[in-house]
């Protein structure tokens, strides 16, 4: 490869740029990506939580009230399953630094099995409170007042977009066991495998902010 | 230190199982604090729990589990300019709306 098609970074963090057998890789350049991504996941959240601390201080009362109707239980439940995945993701990228792939791939099945039953929580949840009238848009919900309205539409709107990045968290979890079934994450080269973590551990930390905020509220 | 390019990831500097199993402990016993502070029908221990736990369980998420600890500085510099930008951001609304 000629000097000109490899750059020097010049990055600020002080890695390198390496070569193996031909195949080019940029570590740091991978993972100041993935970084730079969760930054606007923090920023598209941030908004929504501007908007509930907005909401909220208009509807204090109305708030307290809706909030008292969510199943606390189901989002301490969640809370737990997500914060164990979260463990499970980190340990699976300890594991194949170690070289120890059949723990890296258990590691990863426990983070994607326990992504699903946070869904499934999710389902029975939303299930519950659509059976009892409570969506957006809802006669019984539209004849309860304007906070209480408010709150339902945040809860949906930011725990639904919390739902999506656990379904994509899943998805993208299943391509990184196919790739790291076929070898092509090692304890040599795992960067795709630690920047789903990073992904995996930024969802976790929405939802540590969206427990306190909707389920214990009241 | 820092740990994640080929060379170092040959290194035997990997952190280890014990120390992230400790750090989920906290978070989940944490999470028993928030649940009880929250429950115990006094407004101000909800406000605590809200303003200090939570942040201390997603920093703990982000230093450990995320690895920010074990970065170097340019990323630390960045972390913490972009978590800034959104305080100000947060701020700058909540002061709007609060003296219109």
């Amino acid at each position: 490869m000629s000097e000109s098609a490899e750059p020097h970074t010049g990055d600020p963090i002080g890695e390198h740029v390496t070569e193996h057998a031909g195949e080019h890789r940029d570590y740091v350049g991978a993972k100041l990506g993935m970084w730079i991504f969760v930054f606007t996941e923090l920023i598209l959240f941030g908004g929504l939580f501007v908007a509930y601390g907005m909401y909220r201080s208009m509807h204090p009362h109305e708030f307290h009230h809706a909030s008292g109707e969510l199943n606390v239980t189901l989002g301490v439940i969640n809370t737990l399953i997500l914060l164990t995945s979260s463990l499970t993701m980190v340990l699976s990228i300890v594991a194949i630094r170690l070289q120890r792939k059949g723990q890296s791939i258990a590691f990863l099945a426990a983070t994607m099995v326990l992504g699903c039953a946070f869904l499934v929580n999710k389902f029975f949840e939303w299930s519950a409170k659509i059976h009892h009238g409570l969506y957006p848009g809802s006669e019984h919900l539209m004849a309860r007042p304007p906070g209480e309205r408010l709150f339902f539409g945040l809860y949906y709107g930011m725990t639904g977009l919390h739902g999506l990045h656990v379904t994509v968290g899943v998805v993208v979890m299943s391509i990184m066991m196919a790739l790291l079934v076929r070898d092509k994450i090692r304890h040599d080269d795992f960067i795709k495998l630690e920047n789903t973590g990073l992904y995996w551990h930024l969802v976790d930390i929405i939802w540590i902010f969206l427990l306190p905020l909707f389920y214990l509220a009241a | 230190m820092s740990s994640t390019t080929a060379h170092e990831a040959d290194s035997p500097h990997v952190v280890g199982y014990a120390t992230f199993i400790k750090v989920w402990l906290a978070l989940v016993v944490l999470t028993g604090a928030l649940v009880g502070l929250s429950s115990a029908h006094n407004p101000n221990l909800a406000l605590l729990g809200l303003l200090i736990i939570t942040p201390t369980k997603a920093s703990l998420v982000l230093f450990y589990f995320m690895h920010l600890k074990y970065e170097k500085a340019g990323l630390k510099y960045m972390v913490t300019t972009a978590l800034a930008v959104l305080v100000i951001f947060i701020f700058l609304t909540f002061s709007d709306y609060l003296f219109r």
